[in-house]
């Protein structure tokens, strides 16, 4: 019996880095992770790993712990005063919650971009690409800043838009150029990942394909993490998806994790099939 | 599959024949019928005219402050009745509740306005003299005419003693309105509730303390430099509630992107948090000073009003314009108390200016963005 | 992809690693709070202390004595306690129909443009030094007011807090019996009290849910009757949580009142004759020439100054932020 709408949805060839040993990203693993705020258990065990040169995404319905998942990854979930963790999350084999790890340098690493485009308001546009260095005191020299701000502007999308208007200030532009902003201003610390919290739920369509082009350019060198709540957009951009469920009262684990293209073609969990078959969520 | 009725296709969308169509200008929906417009002012004319016939004939008792009275009840009563004719009663509530609330917010503006304009009034006489600005009270008695003498002195105090109370009280107000926001915990909240209790307090008793702390147990004289703290105590918990809502209100997703960069707490705090919230704790500040340089109670406890020019706050006393105005207004001679009208309306005139300065500050800020 | 591990599913202990000048940031911000925090607990313990001795020395006495009399070592504070009460609950009865009347009509019935001006009007009556408020009440409204007392006195005379020990329907009446009383200064508090109260509640009345306000009006009400029904509820806790603000702000106030009242020291309930004496009157004018003794005394009363105006401002500030509107407001 056919279904009344045919929600199939059909991939291209996902894209792929050329081979891990050319990706120069690194190598992010999530080991038995879990969370909880004050009493109350929002992640139960969670395992995943995200290889070099990759995109993985993290989809599921809303609440049952993505975005905390991501936040444990960059040590963002630890400013709420409740938050408590287990588990371990290895950078390049490293473990950043390691005792002797600095917080601020594991930031540095890993990067993130966030749900509503953040650039600082009394900033320039220029100001805002090099405020993380300005931040965290990291020098650069004259010549050398215009330079970092062109390549960052340009791997985030965005050069060619504002190079004639760099002073002005950081709040003028459009959403999802304030986006692309965010990105090109996480960028220029250099990070070894770059974490997406549903980067373009708050922009129109034509700003998200400028974001998800940015997304497969900077996926050769910088490895990424992307919480979204669009399964096309998975299916567009990222090479592998992690399924997130929280069934009523239980903590969020991972159903399945994958490929992108088996996980919605052929899922082997029957949850990971009803939601990418769009029966909830 | 279900068959679908479509409508018939003989249905005319062209508009009803006589209808007024004014295709591209709009219809004023909210505009006052000229009914309403001459209910309100045949109402007061009416009710004036009747007051006026009517008053003379009663014991007149503060000739304007009673016909006023007796004016405005009469015109709220025609009021009603005029409406009652053409509208149900909700409306006739709806329509004199509006005219009472408007009627009482403008005595409440006339009566600030008459507070600013009889003190400049009685304050232009003394002003005129150019040696009102250069001179000090020093050598002149209180009856010598306006020619002599003048505020020097107390201006020069005044700006002294705030200047002071602004070093003071700003560090330690805004400080602690970091420590309310950015570090939080339940000891902030402690602090939080305290400093919400010490806005409350009279500021006499701030002088007090004062006095009893630094003037009797610690033996120090009456100086410029008591006054400027007791000034800075009144001043430091209004600093703290006003910067911690300006800071509060800096979005959260601001400091996030900052700390996601790898910067540390201090550096978002001092390079994204503080320089966002700026024009709120400029205003803030200003308006700290405009409270701070009009106090008076606790100056007459540790300040001396004094007659004489002194730029030093730690020797001997100094004066300023809250307790020169006091002090002059009480005099018996009239010249003096028209010097206290001209010290209040160089008072009054700062604070205005500060005012003003804030006005100016949120205007940009809404400019800007 | 999934890794799997048997791990000990308890959390684990956090080592933050902050970098070194956060600690410092931190530490030094809880520093400077924990600073202000002990000048302003010293203020409270400091006038407590020092008014054990004259509690111990004069006892209940000091309440129920009238006089103020160091000479003759008779010193209490009953009429200045009712003085002060007295004249605050005047100035609350003339502020607060009209802080309410005017909060109404700018969140109300004032056009878009004028608001802000409006509003920055109520601050600005706020910030004008209360000496001034004294001289004006003084030189321009006691000379029309005593007009006021007298007519109240005429005819409401038969309540007996209208009383005054003169005959009111004299041709050549006794004008001076009806100046310096703690009506006037009431009315002169009231202006310092209105732009306070007015603020909170303007603040609140700005709260009110647009969503309820618009239903009132889907179901056929009239303005006025929107305001009833929403407004008003909505912002209950901050109509009576900035009326006590204002309360304790007339509890207080010191310049004005001592500008504008006449000294008596008896214990008075008649408002519109001509004396009277507040605690902060007192202390003011009082302690330039005080000895220890005397000096302890006023300390004693500004001591229980202290107490009331604390205990009215923690009342506000609990009903304000137990209120619906509370959650928001900012007063």
């Amino acid at each position: 019996m056919t279904e009344p709408f045919d929600t199939t949805i059909v991939l291209d060839d996902p894209p792929v880095a050329t081979s891990s040993d050319e990706a120069v990203g690194a190598r992010l693993e999530a080991v038995g992770i879990s969370a909880w705020f004050g009493s109350n258990k929002v992640l139960d065990r969670v395992s995943l790993d995200m290889p070099p040169g990759t995109v993985t995404a993290l989809i599921g319905p809303s609440g049952c712990g993505k975005s905390t998942f991501l936040r444990i990854l960059n040590r963002m979930h630890e400013s709420v005063p409740s938050a408590k963790l287990s588990g371990e999350v290895h950078l390049n084999g490293q473990d950043i919650y390691a005792p002797d790890q600095r917080v601020t340098e594991t930031r540095k690493r890993i990067g993130m971009v966030f749900q509503k485009p953040n650039p600082f308001p009394t900033m320039s546009i220029a100001e805002n690409v090099t405020a993380g260095l300005r931040l965290t005191g990291m020098k650069v020299s004259r010549s050398e800043r215009a330079d970092l701000i062109e390549r960052c502007l340009t791997r985030g999308g965005l050069w060619k838009e504002v190079k004639d208007r760099l002073h002005e200030p950081g709040g003028a532009l459009s959403g999802g150029q304030q986006q692309r902003l965010c990105i090109a201003r996480s960028l220029a610390v250099d990070p070894d990942v770059l974490l997406m919290d549903e980067p373009c739920s708050a922009l129109d369509p034509t700003s998200t394909r400028r974001i998800e082009e940015t997304i497969r350019d900077l996926m050769l060198d910088v490895t990424i993490v992307i919480v979204t709540h669009n399964m096309q957009q998975a299916a567009r951009v990222s090479q592998q998806c992690a399924f997130f469920l929280a069934e009523l009262g239980t903590p969020g684990v991972i159903v399945e994790a994958g490929p992108t293209k088996r996980i919605f073609n052929e899922p082997e969990d029957p949850r990971t099939a009803d939601y990418v078959n769009g029966r909830f969520g | 599959m279900s068959s679908v009725v479509l409508p018939p296709a003989e249905i005319s969308v062209s508009p009803p024949a006589g209808a007024q169509l004014n295709g591209d200008h709009p219809r004023r929906i909210n505009a006052r019928s000229t009914d309403d417009v001459l209910s309100v002012v045949g109402s007061i004319l009416g009710s004036l005219a009747f007051v006026w016939m009517v008053y003379f004939q009663i014991l007149p008792f503060s000739g304007l402050v009673g016909f006023a009275i007796c004016w405005y009840v009469t015109f709220l009563l025609t009021y009603a009745v005029v409406t009652s004719r053409a509208h149900p009663r909700p409306i006739v509530v709806s329509r004199v509740m509006a005219a009472t609330l408007t009627g009482a917010a403008v005595l409440v503006g006339l009566a600030l306005g008459t507070v600013v304009v009889y003190t400049v009034i009685r304050g232009v006489k003394a002003l005129a003299h150019s040696n009102f600005f250069t001179h000090d009270m020093a050598g002149t008695r209180p009856q010598d005419p306006l020619t002599k003498g003048g505020i020097k002195h107390a201006i020069v105090g005044s700006v002294i003693q705030l200047s002071i109370a602004v070093a003071v009280s700003l560090p330690l107000g805004l400080t602690t309105a970091v420590f309310m926001t950015e570090v939080g915990g339940w000891f902030a909240k402690v602090v939080r509730t305290v400093v919400e209790a010490m806005t409350a307090i009279p500021d006499l008793l701030a002088g007090l303390f004062v006095y009893v702390v630094l003037i009797v147990a610690l033996g120090a004289e009456k100086n410029g430099l008591a006054a400027a703290i007791a000034i800075s105590i009144t001043m430091i918990p209004i600093i703290a509630r006003s910067a911690e809502v300006a800071l509060r209100v800096v979005p959260g997703g601001l400091r996030e992107a900052g700390l996601a960069l790898g910067a540390s707490h201090w550096s978002t705090v001092r390079r994204v948090v503080l320089p966002t919230a700026r024009p709120g704790l400029a205003t803030s500040l200003i308006l700290a000073m405009a409270r701070g340089i009009g106090e008076t109670a606790p100056l007459l406890i540790v300040s001396g009003a004094s007659t004489f020019f002194n730029l030093n706050p730690l020797k001997q006393p100094m004066n300023s314009l809250p307790l020169f105005i006091y002090s002059a207004i009480r005099d018996p001679n009239p010249t003096m108390i028209e010097r206290g009208f001209g010290a209040a309306v160089v008072l009054l005139g700062i604070v205005l200016f500060f005012f003003a300065v804030t006005r100016f500050l949120a205007r940009q800020r809404v400019g800007r963005q | 992809m999934a890794v799997s591990v048997e791990t000990l599913d308890t959390p684990r202990v956090i080592h933050p690693g902050y970098p070194r000048v956060d600690r410092i940031f931190h530490g030094s911000a809880r520093t400077v709070a924990i600073v202000v925090l002990v000048v302003f607990g010293a203020i409270g313990l400091f006038l407590g202390l020092k008014s054990i001795a004259t509690f111990h020395r004069y006892g209940t006495h000091f309440f129920s004595q009238a006089d103020w009399n160091p000479e003759l070592n008779k010193i209490g504070i009953s009429a200045t306690l009712l003085g002060t009460v007295e004249v605050a609950i005047v100035a609350l009865i003339v502020a607060f129909p009209l802080a309410l009347a005017t909060a109404l009509f700018i969140s109300e019935y004032a056009p878009a443009r004028i608001k802000a001006t409006l509003v920055a009007l109520v601050d600005l009556m706020a910030a004008v030094p209360s000496v001034i408020y004294g001289a004006w009440g003084f030189f321009l409204l006691m000379p029309s007011a005593k007009y006021v007392s007298r007519w109240l006195h005429q005819n409401l005379g038969f309540i007996p807090i209208f009383r005054v020990d003169t005959d009111p329907h004299a041709a050549i009446w006794a004008q001076s019996r009806y100046t310096g009383s703690m009506f006037i200064a009431g009315i002169v508090v009231s202006m310092m009290v209105l732009p306070i109260a007015c603020a909170v509640m303007r603040g609140v009345f700005a709260q009110a849910p647009p969503g309820e306000r618009e239903a009132a009006f889907a179901l056929g009400a009239t303005k006025w009757g929107m305001i009833r029904s929403v407004v008003l509820p909505f912002g209950r806790g901050g109509i009576i949580g900035g009326t006590m603000l204002g309360l304790g702000r007339a509890l207080g106030e010191t310049v004005a009142v001592a500008t504008v009242l006449f000294t008596a020291f008896e214990v008075k309930f008649r408002i519109l004759e001509t004396g009277g004496n507040t605690i902060s009157k007192l202390i003011a004018e009082r302690f330039g020439d005080a000895t220890t003794v005397q000096l302890a005394a006023l300390l004693a009363a500004g001591f229980v100054l202290f107490l009331m105006t604390l205990m009215v401002n923690t009342l506000a500030a609990i009903l304000i932020s137990r209120s619906r509107s509370g959650a928001a407001t900012e007063i």
